[in-house]
């Protein structure tokens, strides 16, 4: 917690050191003695991975970035044969950044869906919360800046298509939407201009997610890191030291994590990739079926659930922004679902949903189920997802707070066996 | 319950050790690619060996090549400039050696040992000083006393057989990895 | 599990069946196996030197593969021709050359010059740019083959569908002007006239040339040219996961005896009240 430094430098130069720059100190604080529940599960490993995964990414984008050329006409060329085929190792490193995204945003959902689960957003903890979903949305961002690079068919469509939705501005003042799409651009169209933009952006904001996470990680340490119970942590008795029981925790999941990022780098390195973006961008041939990475497949789903450009595009900041107001939304006094017996069937109705989004948005716009005589247009599906994330969040987290009766809450963290629930 | 910690490793800490130096390992194994990458890559080494054609160069003419980023000189010298080449003792010389890629680094800086086929003398054209390109001596345009090059740069001049007689240029103009591959043909490096 | 691809083959043919009555949907590719395929696949190299052939004395008359040097056909993985053999192979192409010494491209007869190819030379386009190509072509352009079997879904069974699904159109359905029947292709109407016949290519080892054979090569061939490292990444790939196996086992090892001692350890664990009890 707070202000509880222990640590004490035992030799002359530590001790030099700690009086002009106490580093040893903060690292001793945050990652040795740091008081941590003792009964942290295995959901609770993913923050430390998020961690490794940024810094993969941003090594292994260093990297690129030393053969990558940010140019139209040779961006393609830079990636699928300087990189791929002459750099020593150059596929590895790109297929390990290629996945390495997936990877990142795999870890940050199930890392959120904990924080649902377990009620670590609500108070104190809503800071931590609130960096995150800034985290998240620069990841969003990233990402999006990212797969442009390599000037694929989907590179481009993709960037056309979501740098366009500014255009609905049209409706609310006349020619904004227009000037801030040609000003994004550079030009009149996705091109040379804005490739270039995009590889500085690229570059940039992993640094920034860099500095709000280590804010995010002092926000944290403030409190103190929740746990499956949801219950306050009372005293040493609740606690373990971070080193060596989170450091051997986390250092084995995060190799199992690893080894499952390995099986798909070396073996199935194009299974989250799409066959179009192996085809040079082309500004004169759309192909037919223009879809996003999978981890921005729930928010596609929502965009295109509307038929009015202007209300999808409000939908899909009105997604993103709700998750600011979770920590208010929720008003149940039991923080984890452990003990709230309604609120998690409804958060695994949530995931679900999640779920069925994202394999909505990887459909074509017109695609539908044939079951026997009846139609049933996919879009219809992604709006009743659409309602359900909405309702979920505005409907139905301040509702079953008031009207939920929890279940008995255990005495302490230390107290032993409460039955799992 | 008392158990008192012993001094040497027990077998708990030889698995926090071997766990430790796997982990090491793999961090190390994991580096290399990433220090491979910034080792000239596939398209940067196909250009390292060029094939030059040496037809059509007359005696007493040098063409430039371009090889690894450098010019490469090579120079059809005349039976004249062979033989004044050969007459230098090699205590004269400033820098002793041959300077010569395929021969032993101790090797003399011979007339023969320059230029295994004597009418051939296939030469970097950096000045071993501060890597300028020397400017190349003719009959019409002499440059420098000793008929090969001048550095225009800081004074450097070179003989027909490239070797450095006067400085700041400490050693002779390298002889690259070269072989005859015809009879007027030549691959360098 | 013995079952799963004569299964899969019924199923897959019943859904093929089913759509190929569907005329403006493509009949589904064949599904095939290949020797790359897999954890432990590797590239065949009699097929890789023989899909090399195809590509030679059929495909290149349109399809360009510009990312492939002639150096990749001496380089491990690849379709194991020795440096020298890589060396004549490259020499036997002519590559645009250079100004000549009175800036000239072009020789008397407003040729353009060349001069032969070495091993860092990649394989030259058989159109000098896009307009040349479609007009070639009838407008369509015959896309770069380098990374055609990852560009498509469906990758090499997709690509070998292709070549083998020039089949007679049924009863009815309407060819497009200018265009060709081929049941995998989307729409039905593909601008390339049919590629492999029955003894296109007289393979030297002595395979029968049928357009089943031609077709496995050519697919093979490209596969390679789409994914060089294949070899190289399942190598690697095998000891990277190997050593991961084995570290995550000495982690898992070294966390049960953090958080729940050793031996000794384990009657203080189990007394109640201890710090260290699972919940």
């Amino acid at each position: 917690m707070a202000g509880q430094s222990t640590y004490v430098p035992k030799t002359g130069f530590t001790r030099w050191l700690d009086a002009r720059l106490p580093i040893l100190r903060l690292v001793s604080d945050t990652l040795t003695t740091y008081p941590t529940p003792k009964n942290l599960n295995f959901w609770y490993t993913f923050g430390g991975i998020l961690a490794f995964m940024l810094g993969v990414q941003i090594v292994t984008g260093i990297v690129l970035a030393m053969h990558y050329v940010p140019s139209a006409d040779l961006a393609f060329q830079s990636v699928e044969q300087r990189i791929m085929r002459e750099v020593n190792y150059g596929w590895l490193i790109r297929y390990i950044h290629a996945n390495g995204a997936s990877m990142f945003f795999l870890a940050v959902y199930i890392h959120i869906f904990r924080g649902l689960y377990y009620g670590s957003y609500k108070a104190p903890r809503e800071v931590i919360w609130l960096l995150g979903v800034l985290i998240y949305i620069l990841m969003m961002a990233t990402a999006f800046f990212g797969y442009v690079l390599p000037w694929g068919q989907m590179s481009f469509w993709g960037a056309t298509v979501i740098t366009s939705l500014f255009s609905a501005l049209d409706q609310v003042i006349p020619h904004l939407g227009s000037a801030i799409t040609t000003w994004l651009w550079g030009d009149f169209a996705v091109g040379d201009a804005t490739l270039n933009r995009f590889f500085s952006l690229h570059y940039l904001v992993p640094f920034i997610i860099a500095g709000v996470v280590a804010l995010h990680i002092w926000a944290l340490h403030v409190p103190g890191n929740n746990n499956p119970l949801g219950i306050d942590v009372k005293g040493p008795q609740d606690t373990v030291p971070f080193h060596p029981y989170y450091t051997v925790k986390d250092a084995f999941y995060l190799a199992l994590f690893v080894l499952v990022y390995a099986a798909i780098v070396f073996y199935a390195p194009n299974f989250f990739g799409n066959p179009d973006n192996y085809i040079q961008a082309n500004p004169l041939v759309t192909p037919t079926d223009i879809v996003p990475e999978w981890y921005l497949l729930p928010f596609y789903a929502m965009l295109r659930s509307v038929p009015q450009k202007l209300i999808g595009v409000l939908v899909l900041v009105a997604s993103l922004a709700t998750l600011v107001f979770v920590p208010w939304l929720d008003t149940s006094k039991t923080r984890s679902c452990r003990f709230r017996p309604i609120m998690k069937q409804l958060f695994w109705l949530f995931a679900a949903d999640c779920v069925l989004l994202g394999y909505v948005g990887a459909q074509t716009a017109d695609a539908a189920w044939h079951l026997g005589d009846i139609t049933l247009p996919l879009v219809w599906l992604a709006r009743l997802g659409t309602l359900y994330y909405f309702a979920f969040f505005w409907v139905l987290m301040p509702l079953i707070g008031w009207f939920e009766r929890a279940k008995p809450l255990p005495e302490s963290i230390a107290q032993p066996v409460l039955a799992k629930v | 319950m008392a158990i008192a910690a012993s001094p040497e490793p027990t077998r708990r800490d030889f698995l926090y050790i071997a766990t430790g130096a796997a982990a090491t390992v793999g961090a190390a194994f994991a580096a290399w690619p990433f220090l491979d990458q910034m080792n000239p890559s596939s398209a940067v080494l196909a250009m390292a060996s060029i094939e030059v054609s040496l037809a059509g160069i007359e005696p007493g003419q040098q063409v430039v090549f371009k090889w690894r980023g450098h010019p490469l000189f090579v120079r059809r010298r005349t039976p004249k400039e062979i033989a004044q080449s050969r007459a230098v003792p090699v205590s004269e010389l400033i820098d002793p050696l041959a300077e010569n890629a395929n021969l032993p680094d101790s090797a003399p800086a011979t007339d023969a040992n320059r230029a295994t086929k004597p009418e051939w003398l296939v030469v970097v054209g950096v000045c071993t000083h501060l890597g300028c390109t020397p400017t190349v001596s003719t009959p019409q345009n002499p440059q420098g006393d000793y008929g090969g090059w001048l550095c225009h740069c800081h004074g450097s001049q070179y003989d027909v057989a490239g070797r450095v007689r006067k400085g700041p240029a400490p050693r002779n103009l390298a002889v690259p990895v070269y072989a005859f591959t015809g009879p007027n043909k030549i691959k360098v490096g | 599990m013995r079952f799963a691809f004569p299964l899969a083959g019924v199923v897959l043919s019943l859904m093929g069946i089913a759509v190929a009555q569907d005329l403006s949907q493509p009949v589904p590719p064949k599904p095939m196996n290949w020797s790359f395929e897999g954890p432990f696949g590797t590239y065949d190299r009699g097929a890789l030197q023989r899909g090399f052939q195809v590509y030679k004395e059929v495909c290149s008359a349109c399809h360009s593969l510009n990312m492939v040097a002639f150096s990749d056909l001496a380089a491990p993985g690849g379709p194991g021709f020795s440096e020298a053999q890589a060396k004549v192979i490259a020499a036997g192409y002519k590559i645009p050359a250079e100004p000549n010494d009175r800036g000239e491209i072009f020789d008397a007869n407003g040729n353009r010059l060349t001069r032969p190819g070495v091993l860092a030379d990649h394989f030259p386009p058989p159109f000098a740019n896009e307009q040349a190509a479609r007009a070639a072509n009838g407008g369509a352009l015959p896309p770069d083959l380098s990374l055609i079997v990852k560009a498509r879904e469906g990758g090499p069974d997709y690509v070998y569908s292709i070549l083998t699904g020039f089949v007679k159109p049924p009863h009815g359905f309407k060819v497009q002007e200018g265009k060709y029947y081929n049941e995998h292709f989307a729409g039905r109407n593909i601008s390339m006239p049919p590629p492999l016949n029955n003894g296109s290519v007289t393979f030297s080892d002595g395979t029968p040339s049928t357009i089943d054979n031609e077709a496995r090569s050519i697919v093979t061939f490209l596969a390679w040219a789409s994914e060089p490292n294949l070899e190289a990444r399942h190598s690697i790939g095998l000891q990277v996961i190997a050593f991961l196996v084995l570290l995550c086992g000495l982690l898992f090892l070294s966390y049960r005896r953090i958080w729940h001692g050793g031996r000794q350890d384990a009657a203080a664990r189990d007394r109640p009240g201890s710090t260290t009890e699972k919940h």
